[in-house]
Formats: C-alpha cells, sequence, structure tokens
C-alpha cells in the first residue's frame, strides 16, 4: 500500500508538453471526445455518458499517456486493481467539457471518478479507498474482481 | 487578494471549526496555485469521504476558482490521533 503512496507522490508534478493523440493500447477504452459539447453541455449528454460504462473517468491526457501526476495516478489505481476495461475522457482535448464536467459534478477539479453512472470522487478520494479497501468493495459492487484480492490469495499461499 | 497557505489554513479553521489544518504550497515555482491540505475536524463524523472533500470545496469555493491544483485529506479528531500513533 506505502508504495503505490510514495509512487503518487512522485507523480505529482504538473504535467506540460504539447498533448497529441496516442494509440489506444492496452485494452483501454479510450474515447477521444472531439467537439462532443458545441457550446456549455447539456446535463444530460453528460448524464448519458456517465451511464454508458460502469468504470468512466475524465482526464488530463489518455490512460497511455496521462498528462498531469492526479490523471496518472487514478490510471495507476484502477491498473493496479486490474480495471482496464474503462472509458476515459480527455479534458485537455476539449475546454467545453472540461467545464462542464466540473458543473455537472459540482467538483472543481480533474481527474474525476465515476462508478455506474454515480461521481466517487477525484484521486485524493481514489487513493483514500485504494489504501483502506474500500475500493475492492466498490469494485465487487460493480461486478469487477480486484486484481489485488488475487494477489492477496497468492501472498497467503507462500 | 492572491491565495496563499495561510489564507486557506485561517479560512478553514474559522469556517469549518476545524481542531488541526496543515496547508503545504506544493507549487514547484511557489507562484501559491497549488496545494496540498490536511484538515482535522469533528463535523466529519459520520460523513463519507466525498461528503467531507464537499464541504471543504464549499468552504474554499473563492479560492478554488484561483489555484490550479488542490489536494486535500479529511480526518476526524479520532483518526488523526489514531494516524498520529501509527
Amino acid at each position: 500500500m506505502n508504495n503505490l503512496f510514495r509512487l503518487s507522490v512522485g507523480l505529482f508534478r504538473s504535467g506540460t508538453g504539447v498533448y497529441r493523440l496516442g494509440p489506444v493500447s492496452e485494452g483501454h477504452a479510450s474515447l477521444v471526445v472531439a467537439r462532443l459539447f458545441s457550446s456549455a453541455p447539456e446535463n444530460n449528454e453528460l448524464g448519458q455518458l456517465i451511464k454508458k460504462d460502469k468504470v468512466v473517468v475524465f482526464i488530463k491526457g489518455t490512460p497511455a499517456q496521462p498528462m498531469c501526476g492526479f490523471s496518472n495516478a487514478v490510471v495507476q489505481i484502477l491498473r493496479m486493481h486490474g480495471v482496464d476495461d474503462y472509458a476515459s475522457y480527455n479534458v485537455l482535448e476539449d475546454q467545453d467539457l472540461r467545464q462542464g464536467v466540473k458543473d455537472f459534478s459540482n467538483w472543481p477539479t480533474i481527474p474525476q471518478v465515476y462508478f455506474n453512472g454515480e461521481f466517487v470522487g477525484g484521486c485524493d478520494i481514489l487513493l483514500q479507498m485504494h489504501q483502506n479497501g474500500d475500493l475492492v468493495e466498490e469494485l465487487k459492487k460493480l461486478g469487477i474482481h480486484s486484481a489485488l484480492l488475487d494477489a492477496n490469495k497468492d501472498e497467503q499461499k507462500k | 487578494m492572491p491565495v496563499t497557505a495561510e489564507s486557506i489554513r485561517n479560512k478553514l479553521a474559522a469556517e469549518m471549526g476545524a481542531v488541526h489544518v496543515e496547508v503545504e504550497d506544493t507549487t514547484t515555482d511557489h507562484c501559491s496555485t497549488s496545494f496540498k491540505v490536511l484538515i482535522v475536524c469533528p463535523q466529519f463524523e459520520g460523513k463519507p469521504l466525498l461528503q467531507r472533500h464537499r464541504m471543504v470545496n464549499t468552504c474554499l469555493t473563492e479560492e478554488l476558482k484561483e489555484i490550479h491544483a488542490f489536494e486535500q485529506k479529511t480526518l476526524t479528531p479520532e483518526q488523526w490521533e489514531k494516524q498520529k500513533s501509527e
């Protein structure tokens, strides 16, 4: 558990650089949100978006190439639990989305995590849920078996 | 008035009845735009994480408009004592 914390602390450096479309790799369902919203996004558009998949994240960058330490932490945590089939939306691609998602959830920052259409929180909350075991439980409710459960089983066998 | 670690600390202590507040300016070039906050407040008791964080967000609505990045850790006094002894 501590390793992730140290890892995420090391990752908390602001990402800079030109964003370019990275390839969709590692089986991530990375969707490029190009001009999804022409002006202020309708609440129901975002409402539908977050319900389309069990796990939905709004981050800076993509899972293959996160552009911010906090967004990267979310990607890494999901990866640790073996969650690789989720929808990821890059807010750097679309300024309307970037502001729209903040208005929608009434939450001031990115990344934002949604489970089953419900706002879970940002990076801090996901990290604490990971550390205190809540994340494994929440994933189970979604019908997702966390990879860490198998890892623990292996350790106990030794 | 620019947002500083001090102004955040004062606001949280005053408006949330926090018993302990730590604010760290995590901005890499010290332009006061990135903060890490620890808040210990009895009002967090019985509230899930998301609700606690929203309380803080509400308290710092104006400040959050100015700053670029924000991390927070919210504990009840009991959790804080436990963490200190670990």
